[in-house]
């Protein structure tokens, strides 16, 4: 994962709300391979017309967001589908740094897992921000993990909230996996007492004939 | 001891260890994968890792497989489809894992073969490459969504990270009318709750109503938790649940079945378990429901009209509203049962289960489409059963296609798409922008409710054709 400290970019304000991740990646290309470039199939149906053609007056297609990598938009970003190339699309175009009132949990996690920062303000403040960045079109902003703060284009400073375990593992690019892999010793501790507590959930079908059987006989 | 909820047990029972902030490692019992996730796939090769538990990870072609088969005198197949379908045929092989292909016996859609088969019991923590995972709560399971990325830490460690959430109980008191289903609770209650309306929120489902659910209907209930942001829901199991799951392939059996009973007695929420929030709604005040925008929560009932954007109270749901409307080209006041339809889709892991289709069957018979209709069974099993009954005769003498089981025009992955400003009555999940194909506008009905759609050719409140009367 890349690793995300501090980040001054262009923000582009996306003001629209509960934006599914069906519309962030049509599911016609999430069999690309990674090597396809996601960002170009970031928000398809809005950035180009039935003949493939950009619609030039769709934000993103704007020359001065074209560099973004800040998006602020609407409440409930990434609801729907768990497809993680919704992300993946987010990254590929350059957006690293995601600012709304409420996330889709499932693509909140998915966002942890790929270096992608998402930063939940209040409804004041990001319809503030939102304001102040269509008044200002190519405004930058900044956001520092390690203070866990996002500066506006007008100076004002917004604190947010995040795990001390997932910020971490921003800052430094770590996944879970190497973590948890780190302690697998628990994982086969605990998977011996639950074997041994629940016997016929990790049995084999087999095995189970087995059990069934052993047990009938008197 | 204190009060606990069926989920606080079940995370117990799974908890391998804590981090700092309040992340429980939780021990996953299985894992349901279908060709979406290969990233998971190819990484976790690239590292050299390979798969911890490969006996609790199982893999599902669903959303690639055609839904006509060359007999039916398909579309050449699509070869990148082919490809996804292949890949994870190679990959489950490569790993071990257990593969419900397009020859097994079992395909079809991974939130309809999965429980169908036995793979989801009671006290189960089960995660899925699928947002709709939350289906296998009907069984008071613990089940949840997750990411390529989370599928592969699942892969390696057979666990899974998950920050304790709040907890919402729904309370659905009252009793269902007639041909008023499952999905119709389910719709009247996003647009009541709105489609963020469980974000952070895992949901139990109680009441009477819940409990006289068949557990096709509790399927339909659990899937559509998601659509309100959810991570996951449950239904205290139950009589019925046992009654469905025992002699099923992978259920417990004998001496296993009597263990498994012991240990499922414990698990439902404690009397006196306390909630985060509650929210009730009354069973016999639902009526059949249609979406008529582009998120879940804008449903109203089939004799209704169509809102008017302004009478929305927040500026951000007006604006919503009225950019649904345009991309649906609807206008407000229309009476739904006024929109005239393409199509009519009857499937997907929330409606393609037997009790689906006979609702569906109810209708039709002895009728005829007025508009091009198509039966998409959720499972072989589902398929069998149908025509094993002539359901699937119903339907094709009313001029419907009945096709093969997959995923097929819910997202339209196979190749089951329509064109720009076609309109479609679905009995799937998700209504949103292009998910039937670019420029499709979808309206979510229940069964019986797109059975009725097919016939008139326009949305239709499937009581007219039941009984005459609304």
């Amino acid at each position: 994962m890349k690793p995300l400290h501090r980040l001054i970019g262009i923000a582009a304000p996306f003001n629209v709300s509960d934006v599914d991740t069906d519309r962030l990646i049509p599911h016609r290309f999430v069999r690309e391979p990674l090597s396809a470039g996601y960002g170009r199939f970031l928000l398809h149906g809005d950035r180009y017309d039935a003949d493939g053609n950009e619609i030039n007056d769709f934000l993103l297609n704007r020359p001065v967001y074209r560099t973004a990598s800040i998006l602020v938009t609407g409440k409930n970003f990434g609801c729907g589908s768990s497809r993680e190339a919704a992300v993946i699309a987010l990254a590929d175009f350059g957006i690293r740094v995601v600012i709304a009132e409420s996330f889709s949990d499932i693509f909140r996690a998915n966002c942890l897992q790929n270096g992608v920062l998402p930063v939940r303000l209040s409804r004041h403040a990001v319809e503030g921000l939102l304001r102040v960045l269509q008044g200002q079109p190519g405004a930058s902003m900044s956001v520092d993990l390690e203070r866990q703060e996002v500066t506006g284009p007008q100076g004002d400073i917004h604190h947010f909230e995040i795990d001390a375990s997932r910020k971490q593992q921003l800052l430094q690019g770590l996944d879970d996996i190497n973590i948890t892999l780190a302690n697998l010793e628990d994982i086969d501790a605990f998977e011996r007492a639950y074997r041994a507590r629940f016997q016929w959930l990790t049995q084999t079908r087999t095995e189970a004939a087995v059990l069934v059987r052993g047990k009938a006989k008197p | 001891m204190s009060a606990k909820t069926l989920f606080e047990k079940i995370w117990e029972r799974h908890l391998v260890s804590r981090r700092g902030d309040g992340e429980m490692l939780l021990y996953v019992d299985h894992n349901v994968v279908h060709e979406g996730p290969f990233h998971a796939f190819d990484r976790l090769q690239r590292a050299g890792r390979v798969v911890r538990r490969p006996a609790q990870t199982f893999a599902f072609a669903d959303h690639y497989v055609p839904s006509r088969s060359p007999h039916h005198g398909g579309p050449v197949f699509d070869p990148g489809a082919g490809r996804m379908i292949v890949q994870l045929e190679t990959n489950a092989a490569r790993a071990g894992i257990e593969h419900f292909g397009m020859a097994h016996a079992q395909q079809g859609i991974m939130h309809v073969v999965a429980p169908e088969i036995g793979l989801v019991q009671p006290g189960m923590v089960i995660t899925g490459s699928d947002s709709h995972t939350t289906t296998d709560g009907a069984f008071g399971a613990f089940a949840i969504g997750i990411g390529a990325a989370q599928v592969e830490h699942v892969l390696a460690t057979q666990t899974v990270w998950y920050r304790k959430p709040a907890q919402m109980r729904v309370h659905i008191a009252g009793v269902l009318g007639p041909s008023v289903s499952a999905k119709d609770v389910a719709l009247a209650l996003i647009a009541g709750i709105g489609i963020d309306g469980a974000v952070g929120h895992v949901v139990e489902y109680t009441g009477p109503s819940v409990a006289a659910l068949s557990m096709e209907g509790r399927m339909t209930l659990c899937n559509m938790s998601v659509e309100f942001g959810a991570q996951a829901s449950a239904i205290a199991p139950d009589a019925v649940t046992f009654a469905y799951l025992e002699g099923r392939e992978y259920a417990p059996s004998g001496a296993a079945w009597r263990l498994a009973r012991q240990a499922w007695v414990d698990l439902p929420s404690d009397a006196n378990a306390v909630f985060d929030r509650e929210a009730t709604l009354d069973a016999s005040n639902v009526v059949p429901m249609a979406t008529w925008g582009t998120c879940q929560d804008e449903a109203v009932p089939l004799s209704g009209k169509i809102p008017d954007p302004a009478s929305f109270g927040q500026a951000d749901r007006r604006s919503r509203a009225k950019a649904a409307l345009a991309y649906m080209d609807l206008e407000p006041g229309m009476n739904i049962a006024d929109i005239a339809l393409d199509h009519v889709f009857i499937g997907s892991c929330t409606n393609a289960r037997l009790e689906d289709l006979r609702a569906a069957a109810e209708v039709v018979r002895g009728r005829r489409a007025a508009v091009a209709a198509m039966v998409v069974p959720g499972s072989r099993g589902v398929q069998r059963a149908a025509e094993a009954e002539g359901l699937d005769r119903i339907f094709i003498d009313a001029g419907f296609e009945w096709r093969q089981p997959g995923c097929s025009m819910c997202t339209g992955a196979n190749g089951d798409r329509l064109t720009p400003g076609q309109r479609c009555a679905s009995t799937s999940n998700r209504n949103f922008e292009g998910r039937q194909g670019a420029g499709v506008r979808t309206h979510l009905v229940s069964p019986a409710s797109a059975a009725a759609a097919a016939i008139i050719g326009r949305l239709t409140d499937p009581r007219i054709l039941i009984r005459g009367v609304t």
